[in-house]
C-alpha cells in the first residue's frame, strides 16, 4: 500500500512534466497546426540557460530568469523563421522545425560541450520532506508538483478569465475574424509560441538537476512528448493533462513492480522451454516490465490510433 | 505541398531515345566511377553513396511524391537488412546468389510497411509524421528487447562470402560489391521512376496536392497513399539488404530516430519535387560528411544550419535550384547571369568562411585541451591566443555580409532579365 502510494507521486511528478512540455506543444499546434519538433530543444535550452545562471547568481534566479528568455528565443524562431516557412504549408514547417531541433543541439554541444553539466538542486531542497513508512520523498519532488500545479493554475485563469486568453480562444478557432476585429494576430501566435516554448523552458528549468542535463536531454524526452498529445488528441488540453497523467503514472508502475512474462506465461498454462536461451521465444519468456516500460507509450499510441484515431479527447480531425 | 514543383504530364507514353539518355549516361557513369576513383576509401565511400541514394529515392516516393512526411522511414531499410543478416548465418545461405539477397530485404520492407501502413496512411501530414515517428521509436526500442531478431545492443553480423559464387565471382572485395551495389541502384531507380509515371504513382501526386478533390474523382486517396507506402517500404528494404552487403552488420543504429531524420535531410536538401533531387542530396550529403568530419570537429553544426537554411530559403532543394536554370539556359540568356553571381556569391562564401572560422576558432579555445593553443585552419597553423586570426576572420564574415548584401538586388535583377525571352530591362 505505502509503495503504491510512492509509486503513485512518483508517477505524478513526470506525469506533471510531461505535461508542462506537451501544454505548451498542444496550444501551439491548435493555434497555428504547427507541431513543435524542436518543443523539447527549448526544454533542454531551459535547463542550460538556468545553468549558466546558477553558477552567478544560484538556483532561484535561474528559476525566475531562465524561461523568460526561452520564451525570447522562441518568439524569435517563431517571428524570423517559422513565420517565413509557414507560406510553404504544414509540412515544410514541421521540418523547419526538426531542423532547428537538429540545429540547437548541436549548438547546444557547441557552447557546453558534450558531457554532462553539473547543474545540481538547490541546497534547501536536498533532503527528504517527508516519508511514508520507510519510503523518503525527496523535498524536491513535492517542490516540482506545487510549482508545475500552480503554473497551471495560473494558465487556466489566463486563459478562461482574462482578455488576453479570450483572444487567444477566439484566435484559436477564428483566426480570420479575429483579425478582422482588429486584434494582431501575428502577433498572438508569436505570444502564443513564446509562451508555449517559455513553459517547455520551465520544464527543463526543475527537471534538469533530477533528470541530468546533457546535450541529449531533448531528444530523450521529445518523442514521448508527442506521444502524449496524440494520445490525448491533438489540440486538447485536458487530453493532454489525462494522457501524460496515463503515460506517468504507467511507466512508473511497470518499473516499480517486476511483472515477469514467465510468471504470465505459466499461469496461463505454456510450459517454459528448457534451456530458454536456445528457443526461439526465449525473449518472450525473459520480458520483464522494467524492460518494456519505456515503449510502453508508443503501444498505447498505437493501440489509440487504430481504435480511436482522434485520441482520447480529440474532437477534431486535423 | 504547393513548393513542389508540379511535374508536368505527358500523354507519349512510349520509350523515347530522349528519356533514355538520362538513364544510359548514369549507367556508364556507375559502370566507369571505379576506373576514374580507384582508391578503396573512394570505393567505401561510392558503395554508401549509392545505398544512401536508394533509400533516399524511396524516402522520396513518400515524401516528394505522397506528400507524407515520415520520421520513421529507417525502420523499413533496417528490418530488411537485419534478414538478410539472419538469412546470410543460416545454412540455406550456401544456396542463394549474394545478388538476390536485396531482394528478400525488399520483401520484408514491403510486409512490415504494409502492416504499419494500414493505420498509418489514413491521413497524410502532421498525423502520419507523427505516427510514422511513433512506430518507428517504437520498434527501435524493440532492438533491444527482441534480441533474437535484433542482437540486442552489439547488433547482428554476418558473413557475405558464404553465398554461392554468381559466375564466379565471390564478393571478397570492395569493387565486386560496388558493382552489385551499382546494379540495384539502377534498377530499383529505374522501377521507382516508372512507378511515379504509372497511374497510382500519377495519383499519388494528386492525392498529395488535393486530396479532396482526389477524392471526388473516386479514387480512396487513402489506399492511394497504402499503395506509394508499400511501394517505399520494398525500396527502403532493398537499401538494407545493400547495407547488409556492405557492411555486413546491422545495429540499433540502423533503426533509430537519428537514421531516419538524416534521411530526410538527405532528400530535402537534394530536393523532393524533383525525382532525381535525392540522388543530388545523397551525393552531396555524402560528400560533406566524409570531407567535413575529416577536418572539423563539429560537422554537423554545419550541416545542421545548412538544413535549417535550406527549409527558409530554398525549400526546393538543390535539385530545384538547378531546375530554375534551365530556362535561362534554353533561352540562352544565362550569360547575363554570370558576372552578377561571381560579385553576389563569392563575397558570400567568404563571409560564410569568415563566420566558420571564427566558429572554429571560439570551439578550439573552449574545448581544446587546457595548453593547447596550436591550431590548424584553412592549412594556417595559430595560436588561438593570437588577436590577429580573429580579427582576419571577423573582417571576412563582415566584408563579405556588406558586399553580397550590397550586390544580390543586381543578381535578383539579372535573374528577372535573363528569364524573359529578349533579355529586357524589367
Amino acid at each position: 500500500m505505502d509503495l503504491i502510494l510512492v509509486n503513485l507521486i512518483d508517477g505524478l511528478v513526470t506525469g506533471l512534466l510531461l505535461f508542462m512540455l506537451s501544454a505548451g506543444l498542444t496550444l501551439i499546434f491548435s493555434m497555428m497546426g504547427v507541431l513543435n519538433f524542436a518543443h523539447a530543444s527549448f526544454y533542454m535550452l531551459g535547463a542550460y540557460f538556468a545553468y549558466q545562471i546558477s553558477i552567478y547568481l544560484g538556483f532561484w534566479m535561474g528559476l525566475l530568469i531562465a524561461p523568460p528568455l526561452v520564451g525570447i528565443v522562441g518568439a524569435a524562431v517563431e517571428r524570423y523563421g517559422l513565420r517565413r516557412v509557414h507560406q510553404y504549408g504544414h509540412v515544410p514547417e514541421l521540418i523547419f522545425t526538426f531542423g532547428l531541433a537538429l540545429l540547437i543541439e548541436e549548438l547546444v554541444k557547441f557552447i557546453w560541450g558534450n558531457d554532462q553539466i553539473p547543474y545540481q538542486i538547490p541546497e534547501i531542497l536536498e533532503g527528504a520532506a517527508f516519508s511514508i513508512s520507510s519510503y523518503d520523498i525527496p523535498a524536491y519532488k513535492v517542490f516540482m508538483i506545487f510549482l508545475s500545479l500552480g503554473i497551471f493554475a495560473g494558465l487556466l485563469f489566463v486563459m478562461t478569465r482574462t482578455r488576453v486568453g479570450m483572444i487567444i480562444q477566439a484566435a484559436l478557432s477564428y483566426p480570420r475574424t479575429v483579425e478582422a476585429l482588429g486584434h494582431n494576430v501575428p502577433l498572438v501566435f508569436m505570444g502564443v509560441f513564446g509562451v508555449g516554448t517559455a513553459l517547455a523552458g520551465v520544464a527543463g528549468v526543475i527537471a534538469g538537476p533530477v533528470l541530468s542535463t546533457f546535450p541529449g536531454m531533448a531528444f530523450v524526452l521529445g518523442s514521448i512528448v508527442f506521444v502524449t498529445i496524440v494520445i490525448g488528441g491533438l489540440g486538447s488540453l485536458g487530453g493532454a493533462l489525462v494522457a501524460a497523467l496515463i503515460i506517468g503514472w504507467m511507466t512508473t508502475f511497470a518499473k516499480a513492480y517486476n511483472i515477469r512474462m514467465e510468471d504470465i506465461l505459466t499461469g496461463v498454462g505454456f510450459t517454459k522451454p528448457e534451456p530458454t536461451w536456445d528457443s526461439a521465444w526465449a525473449d518472450l519468456w525473459t520480458l520483464t516490465s522494467p524492460q518494456i516500460a519505456d515503449i510502453l507509450p508508443y503501444l498505447l499510441m498505437i493501440l489509440i490510433l487504430v481504435f480511436r484515431p482522434y485520441g482520447l479527447f480529440g474532437k477534431r480531425d486535423v | 505541398m504547393q513548393s513542389l514543383e508540379k511535374t508536368q504530364t505527358r500523354s507519349d507514353g512510349g520509350v523515347s531515345m530522349k528519356s533514355a539518355m538520362p538513364w544510359i549516361f548514369s549507367a556508364v557513369m556507375l559502370v566507369l566511377m571505379p576506373f576514374i576513383f580507384q582508391s578503396n576509401s573512394a570505393i567505401t565511400i561510392m558503395n554508401q553513396m549509392a545505398i544512401t541514394i536508394v533509400f533516399a529515392l524511396s524516402y522520396n516516393m513518400l515524401l516528394g511524391q505522397g506528400g507524407m512526411l515520415s520520421f520513421g522511414h529507417a525502420v523499413y531499410m533496417g528490418v530488411g537488412g537485419f534478414v538478410c543478416v539472419h538469412v546470410m548465418n543460416w545454412e540455406i545461405f550456401g544456396s542463394i546468389p549474394l545478388p538476390l539477397l536485396p531482394l528478400l530485404g525488399g520483401v520484408f520492407g514491403m510486409i512490415l510497411a504494409s502492416m504499419v501502413g494500414y493505420f498509418s496512411t489514413r491521413k497524410a501530414g502532421t498525423v502520419f509524421a507523427m505516427i510514422s515517428l511513433g512506430v518507428g521509436e517504437l520498434i527501435a526500442a524493440c532492438s533491444v528487447i527482441i534480441v533474437v531478431f535484433f542482437g540486442g545492443e552489439e547488433g547482428v553480423s554476418g558473413d557475405r562470402t558464404y553465398g554461392i559464387p554468381f559466375f564466379g565471382v565471390e564478393f571478397l572485395s570492395q569493387i565486386e560489391v560496388y558493382y552489385l551495389t551499382a546494379g540495384w541502384l539502377l534498377i530499383s531507380a529505374l522501377l521507382m521512376y516508372l512507378f511515379s509515371r504509372t497511374p497510382i504513382g500519377r495519383m499519388a501526386n494528386a492525392v498529395r496536392d488535393n486530396p479532396e478533390r482526389a477524392e471526388f474523382l473516386g479514387y480512396s486517396s487513402r489506399w492511394v497513399r497504402y499503395n506509394s507506402f508499400v511501394a517505399a517500404g520494398f525500396f527502403a528494404g532493398i537499401a538494407g539488404g545493400l547495407f547488409a552487403i556492405n557492411y555486413e552488420i546491422l545495429t540499433e543504429e540502423n533503426l533509430n530516430l537519428t537514421t531516419s531524420g538524416s534521411i530526410l535531410l538527405v532528400t530535402f536538401l537534394g530536393g523532393v519535387g524533383v525525382f532525381f533531387g535525392p540522388v543530388v542530396g545523397a551525393i552531396v550529403f555524402t560528400l560533406l560528411q566524409t570531407v567535413l568530419s575529416l577536418e572539423t570537429e563539429i560537422w554537423s553544426l554545419y550541416v545542421g544550419a545548412l538544413f535549417v537554411a535550406t527549409v527558409m530559403f530554398f525549400p526546393s532543394g538543390l535539385a530545384g535550384v538547378m531546375q530554375l536554370h534551365i530556362a535561362p539556359i534554353k533561352l540562352g540568356t544565362w550569360r547575363l547571369l554570370v558576372m552578377p553571381y561571381i560579385i553576389t556569391l563569392v563575397p558570400a562564401i567568404i563571409c560564410i568562411l569568415g563566420l566558420s572560422g571564427l566558429i572554429e576558432v571560439l570551439f578550439h579555445a573552449r574545448h581544446a585541451a587546457i595548453g593547447e593553443t596550436e591550431m590548424t585552419l584553412f592549412w594556417v597553423t595559430f595560436q588561438h591566443t593570437e588577436i590577429l586570426p580573429w580579427v582576419v576572420f571577423a573582417v571576412m564574415a563582415v566584408v563579405g555580409f556588406w558586399l553580397a548584401r550590397k550586390n544580390a538586388p543586381q543578381m535578383m535583377d539579372a535573374w528577372h532579365r535573363a528569364n524573359k525571352p529578349d533579355g529586357a530591362d524589367t
